[in-house]
């Protein structure tokens, strides 16, 4: 459990966290997502007291992270997975942070072994690549069992595999109870991992919900749908009448739109739903596909005015709009 | 490298923990950290060489040449200064480079910010890193002082101009090098922990210790004699003297010594306040 209230950290006239406030519970994997610049890490930081807030407090069960008994036996943070002297072996630098809380050395290669790293455990970190670092700042978190961890941006550098294997050691150790907050800048890597979200923007807290929710918020899903006869199909869809949908979010009537490949993309309705319309028409139908709302375009979207560096040119179009009142 | 893709953690359970983490441990782990560099051992090897090579190319050249030497300078030749200068004008050089790199390597590598993660409590750390550095650095200047005294001595014999530890101050000066040696790398590591930065700290420490008392000669010789004992360097040049009087204008050995204690334990307090200040 992390209870972090009213945080505010400055540098010189640079707001990087403000007034942040938010819990991560047990249980599940907590993504903490913003975009680059957006104050993830610098919350991190705030919160194991490497930087010190200008107000606000950020509590690990109840206490300061330096006023825990044995940090590393309640918290295991990685913050910078290059973060090692590079002329010391993985298996000395995991015993040199072992020490500091007492831990016994046996455990230096139980954590090697769990992430793979035994075969290189006497080899400088210097020649380890940025997946092989990751790992070693990950066995760094495990040393003490803690029932908090911390990951910021854990798979940047990885291959798909060792991604895979990341994803689901986060959920592993959620689902045996513990706390997993994790950042992300991008939204696709949390869509199959995270059960919550917390989203940022320029330091200030602009979504807090479970993963549901915010797919829900987002536009939900589109049916993309090849047809020989797109107008008849289309003034259907027009004329049909919409389901409730969950969340309320389906006020709006359904629409067809023609794409430039002249499929269609209906809003709306379910693809089953489409189906029957087209059925019940006489349309004939050359593709029905349920294309799930991208909750990278949401959370492009939830985030647009907080970016912090951007390209010169804004896409002409949104990808997938987001219904109102998300924020 | 193969990745096992493991969907349930397999660790064991930890033995059951009471109290907290404090000295004892972070002790231990800083000294995992010194040991495990290479960097260490280069650099302890790099002042054995020097201090003794040193030591034993002043002696053995002075042997060689003793029965060319005008009487009076046989008189004030000092056999256990000679002895041990290699330690204490180029092993403090080396010193330097390693209590500077203590800390500001921890910086450098980013690693600070995993050392601090690890054991938050500060104090700690920063006394850790000291503690540990302070007993490297006394077992190698002690090693390196009386390899250099004794092999010095032995390369002196035909001279029969040898010193023993049981003449006087012969003792409080190869046990005065080391221990000054010693205080000038805690010096460098207290700058390095206000400094944060390997050259920058280096730079400013040779400066004190070596260029400093060379600009004070500049000065007229009154204003000379009022500064110098004021610089740390000056107890390297009070302790080390066994023959002659020891240069007037300087407090006794010890207090000349204790000066440059005082402005590291000011500069380490300095260092520590702002190692807990500071975001890492």
């Amino acid at each position: 459990m992390i209870e972090v209230r009213g945080l505010v950290k400055q540098y010189g006239a640079k707001i990087a966290v403000n007034d942040l406030s938010f819990d991560v519970e047990p249980g599940h994997v907590t993504g903490f997502l913003g975009p680059n610049g957006a104050g993830k890490t610098t919350t991190m930081r705030l919160i194991l007291g490497l930087d010190y807030p200008d107000a606000g407090t950020s509590l690990i069960h109840g206490k300061r992270y330096a006023g825990l008994a044995y940090p590393m036996r309640e918290v295991g943070a990685l913050i910078d997975a290059k973060a090692v002297h590079g002329g010391r072996s993985a298996y000395n630098h995991l015993l040199c942070l072992a020490q500091t809380n007492n831990l016994p050395k046996r455990r230096v290669g139980e954590v090697l072994e769990l992430v793979g790293l035994t075969d290189v455990a006497r080899k400088r970190t210097r020649g380890f690549s940025l997946g092989m670092s990751q790992r070693l700042g990950i066995a760094g978190t495990l040393l003490g069992d803690p029932a908090v961890l911390m990951f910021d941006e854990p798979v940047n550098g990885l291959d798909p595999e060792g991604i895979l294997w990341i994803r689901n050691l986060m959920k592993a150790l959620a689902a045996e109870g513990r706390t997993v907050f994790v950042s992300s800048h991008l939204m696709s890597e949390m869509e199959n991992t995270a059960d919550h979200l917390i989203v940022i923007g320029r330091g200030s807290l602009l979504a807090d919900c479970t993963m549901e929710e915010f797919i829900a918020r987002s536009s939900g899903q589109t049916v993309r749908v090849r047809t020989p006869q797109p107008d008849l199909l289309a003034k259907a869809v027009s004329e049909a009448i919409p389901e409730a949908t969950t969340a309320g979010a389906a006020t709006a009537p359904p629409t067809a739109t023609t794409e430039s490949d002249g499929s269609l993309t209906v809003h709306g309705l379910t693809a089953a739903q489409v189906g029957d319309l087209a059925f019940d028409h006489g349309v004939r139908l050359h593709e029905l596909t349920v294309v799930r709302a991208s909750l990278e375009a949401a959370f492009m979207e939830l985030t647009a005015d907080s970016v912090e560096y951007r390209a010169g040119e804004r896409p002409a179009e949104q990808p997938v709009p987001v219904s109102e009142g998300v924020i | 490298m193969a990745a096992t893709t493991q969907s349930q953690p397999i660790l064991g359970p930890l033995p059951p923990a009471s109290g907290r983490a404090g000295f004892g441990g972070t002790l231990a782990s800083e000294f995992t950290k010194i040991r495990s560099v290479r960097s260490t051992y280069w650099t302890l090897l790099v002042l054995l060489v020097v201090s003794v090579g040193i030591g034993a190319a002043i002696t053995g050249g002075t042997a060689a040449s003793w029965s060319h030497m005008a009487p009076s300078d046989r008189a004030t030749f000092d056999p256990t200064q000679a002895s041990v200068a290699g330690l204490f004008y180029l092993g403090q050089l080396v010193i330097v480079v390693f209590g500077a790199m203590t800390l500001t390597a921890e910086y450098s590598t980013g690693m600070i910010r995993t050392s601090l993660t690890a054991m938050p409590r500060r104090t700690v750390v920063y006394a850790a890193k000291a503690t540990i550095f302070a007993i490297v650095a006394l077992v190698v200047t002690f090693v390196a002082a009386f390899i250099s005294f004794f092999l010095g001595q032995l390369l002196l014999g035909s001279t029969h101009d040898t010193a023993t530890l049981s003449q006087p101050n012969v003792l409080r000066a190869v046990v005065g090098s080391a221990l000054y040696v010693t205080l000038c790398g805690l010096f460098a590591f207290a700058v390095g922990a206000i400094l944060r930065h390997t050259a920058g700290t280096i730079t400013a420490v040779i400066g004190v210790l070596f260029v400093v008392p060379i600009l004070a000669h500049l000065l007229p010789q009154s204003w000379y004699q009022d500064v110098d004992r004021w610089l740390p360097d000056a107890a390297g040049r009070a302790l080390s003297v066994t023959v002659g009087p020891p240069p007037g204008h300087l407090f006794s050995a010890w207090n000349q010594f204790a000066v440059f204690a005082v402005y590291t334990a000011i500069l380490l307090v300095v260092g520590a306040v702002l190692f807990l200040k500071r975001d890492a």
